[in-house]
């Protein structure tokens, strides 16, 4: 493996911090912030269910595991880049 | 296993053969119903049969390698480690009493849901992938190096193993009720074959052992899970597929509920542990409801990405793309189950109390009710209760009483599915339990093992001593939370609630700072567990004797008291002590990188 300069070791951590506080905030979104107003979210209505109790049973699930997909995607640009990618 | 190389390339053959063999065996069983055979002979062919080959496997992974028994050789693939997660995960309480628990609680129980779901995304972005790249064999072997010193390691220990104790007793307890139900033996006997099945799969072959019979039981669990609660949906009529169309159940049991008075005071005389259906199953009420969510959501979440048996799986991954990888993978097998739940709950509760259904029986004649095969079997065993407290001859809403946790296993019987639904249903639990009791009772004995033992007190121990070591400990262990789970000391779900909870208190902080703030040290790690830990379980112990919880936060919460007393207490002295030296700082910076080798070599 060629060694890396500290500088792009920086700049590849800089780059990953961004990007896991882009995930943590979407991530604070769903899990919170969503939740926390499912009463008001049921007054309106999605494929048949109520807005609130569709989101806690099934949307802010699903949105979890694509949020994973893509920062999985995300970060492996982020180190191929740098080339600390492994594969 | 001679042929190792040729194994992992022929994972997908072997397991595809196995799923194929596993579907004929429940065609199988169907025929032998029609012939005859009864619910009590099906039930134990199919725990027999799992066990059986759970115990096979275990026999082939045997192993005197360290680097086998701690982290099966770092060579499960992503997709295999996300399935082997899913069942290290989903446990007995997610299994049976996750589907009970929404049927009776409503909005307030959904904060389980969100919150064993989206730890997962914390697992991912701040713990899986740094700690892989660290090389280490347990959790405290990452508090151990990267903060130096003993004492940091055998905090953690501590916190590991009060987390993972109190989880294993309540899979151990559920292993043995599924184990007693399906032998026909007393629970106290039922708990030590249970106990006897786990032990086969993980004694001779450690990690590895348990890796590949785990990735067997998420595929009897996840089968065991989905087929009935289709099945029930098709035979009822809703929808092929209900997950996409309960809305309208959901629309109609809200239409229901103040039409059979829901919210009814219970009759007296009840025996204890059944209790009637009062909340709603849809009404959030903001504010306060809002607030007990989220904070639930919170500690579970947090503890999802604090508990060791689940943060060491990750470690079994040939690199650290592949654990990053297998996070995602494990969350989407998870999620299969989680979001079936809310389906299940919805349309079992719909069964029991829409008039226009066959199955209804809430304002039904009592006597034709109590004529019924499924209430008479589920009333013998004292899961169920029921009396026509008013002499009106009609069964009324606050006149049927259910244990919470039969919701899952009597679905099948209540809309008329035929046994070998049950029996399978069984397996799937019976799984559930085995395969996270194995996960914590390997996480409990190698961190004892390695840490305690072969870090802290011998560290000449040579190989061969360390594994037998781990291997008496697994043994003690397992006969101590077997012993523990006999007494019956707490519910299934207060207990896995409760180790969330340690978990989070003590370890959360600990292990993020440790990636993400390098300047934390060792002082500050030790104060943070201390603090956090001791803060938590004093709340527990508070609110358990009678205490007056502080702002809604109860026992299953207590992690909001551990978590923010650990952050300042681990940020304040280690800013009042020095900072970490050099080298330290180094290896902090080195794990940020993923590739190149881990920072602590193979076998250390």
């Amino acid at each position: 493996m060629p060694e890396i300069s500290q500088d792009a070791k920086t700049r590849h951590w800089a780059r990953t911090r961004n990007l896991t506080i882009l995930v943590l905030v979407l991530w604070f979104i769903f899990a919170f912030i969503v939740p926390w107003f499912a009463k008001e979210l049921n007054t309106f209505s999605f494929i048949g269910f109520p807005l609130g109790y569709y989101m806690i049973v099934q949307g802010s699930l699903i949105v979890f595991v694509v949020l994973i997909f893509f920062q999985n995607w995300r970060q492996d640009a982020i180190d191929d880049e740098a080339g600390v990618g492994e594969e | 296993m001679k042929m190792k190389g040729s194994f992992i390339d022929n994972l997908g053959r072997i397991y595809a053969l196995y799923t194929g063999g596993f579907l004929v065996f429940i065609i199988l069983m169907a025929i032998l119903e029609q012939f005859g055979a009864g619910a009590d002979t099906i039930g134990i062919l199919f725990v027999a049969f799992t066990v059986v080959i759970y115990a096979v496997i275990g026999w082939l992974s045997r192993t005197m390698q360290v680097e086998a028994y701690y982290v099966a050789g770092r060579e499960v693939p992503a997709v295999y480690n996300g399935m082997a997660t899913a069942a290290d995960w989903m446990s007995g309480a997610s299994f049976v009493a996750l589907a009970g628990g929404i049927y009776f609680g409503g909005y307030g129980y959904l904060g389980f849901i969100v919150g064993w779901t989206g730890g997962y995304v914390l697992v991912n972005s701040l713990m899986a992938p740094y700690l892989r790249k660290f090389g280490c064999y347990t959790v405290p072997d990452f508090i151990g190096t990267r903060y130096g010193g003993n004492l940091a390691r055998f905090c953690a220990i501590i916190v590991l193993v009060v987390a993972s104790f109190t989880y294993v007793t309540a899979q151990i307890n559920a292993s043995g009720t599924i184990a007693a139900r399906a032998f026909h033996i007393p629970f106290q006997y039922g708990v030590w074959i249970g106990l006897l099945g786990i032990l086969l799969c993980s004694m001779l072959g450690g990690m590895r052992a348990v890796t590949w019979t785990q990735v067997a039981q998420y595929i009897v669990l996840i089968i065991a899970y989905l087929a009935p609660v289709i099945w029930m949906s098709n035979k009822q009529g809703f929808g092929v597929i209900p997950h996409f169309s309960y809305g309208d159940a959901v629309a109609r049991i809200q239409e229901l509920e103040p039409l059979i008075g829901l919210g009814a005071t219970a009759i007296d005389g009840a025996p204890g542990g059944v209790s009637i259906l009062r909340t709603p199953h849809n009404d959030p009420q903001g504010g306060m409801d809002s607030w007990r969510f989220v904070t639930l959501a919170f500690c579970m979440m947090a503890g999802t990405a604090s508990l060791p048996h689940i943060l060491m799986r990750y470690f079994t991954t040939p690199s650290v793309r592949a654990a990053r990888k297998s996070v995602a993978w494990s969350l989407l097998f998870i999620f299969l189950l989680y979001f079936t739940a809310p389906a299940l709950a919805t349309l079992s509760k719909l069964q029991l109390l829409d008039p226009t259904l066959p199955t209804a029986i809430i304002n039904q004649s009592y006597e034709a009710v109590r004529s019924l095969a499924w209430i008479q079997n589920w009333e013998s065993v004292g899961m169920l209760w029921m009396s026509d407290a008013n002499g009106d001859g009609i069964l009324q809403i606050n006149e049927f009483f259910m244990r919470p946790d039969i919701v899952v296993l009597a679905t099948p019987e209540i809309a008329g599915l035929p046994y070998v639904v049950s029996g399978l249903v069984a397996a799937g639990g019976l799984a559930a339990a085995m395969s996270t009791a194995d996960g914590l009772l390997l996480a409990i004995a190698n961190a004892l093992s390695h840490d305690l033992y072969y870090k802290i007190i011998d560290p000449k121990a040579d190989t061969r001593h360390r594994l037998i070591v781990a291997r008496v400990l697994l043994l003690g262990i397992g006969a101590l939370a077997a012993l523990i789970a006999s007494l019956q000391l707490t519910g299934i779900l207060g207990a896995v609630a409760w180790a969330f909870c340690f978990a989070c208190s003590g370890l959360f902080f600990p292990l993020v700072l440790g990636v993400w703030w390098k300047r934390a040290n060792t002082q500050g790690a030790i104060a943070g567990m201390v603090c956090g830990f001791v803060a938590g379980s004093a709340y527990l112990y508070y609110v358990y004797t009678g205490g007056t919880p502080w702002m809604g936060i109860d026992h299953l919460r207590f992690g909001m008291i551990g978590m923010p007393v650990s952050l300042i207490a681990m940020v304040v002295v280690t800013l009042m002590t020095p900072a970490p030296d050099a080298e330290t700082q180094a290896m902090v910076d080195e794990v940020r990188i993923p590739s190149g080798e881990s920072i602590l070599g193979a076998a250390h």
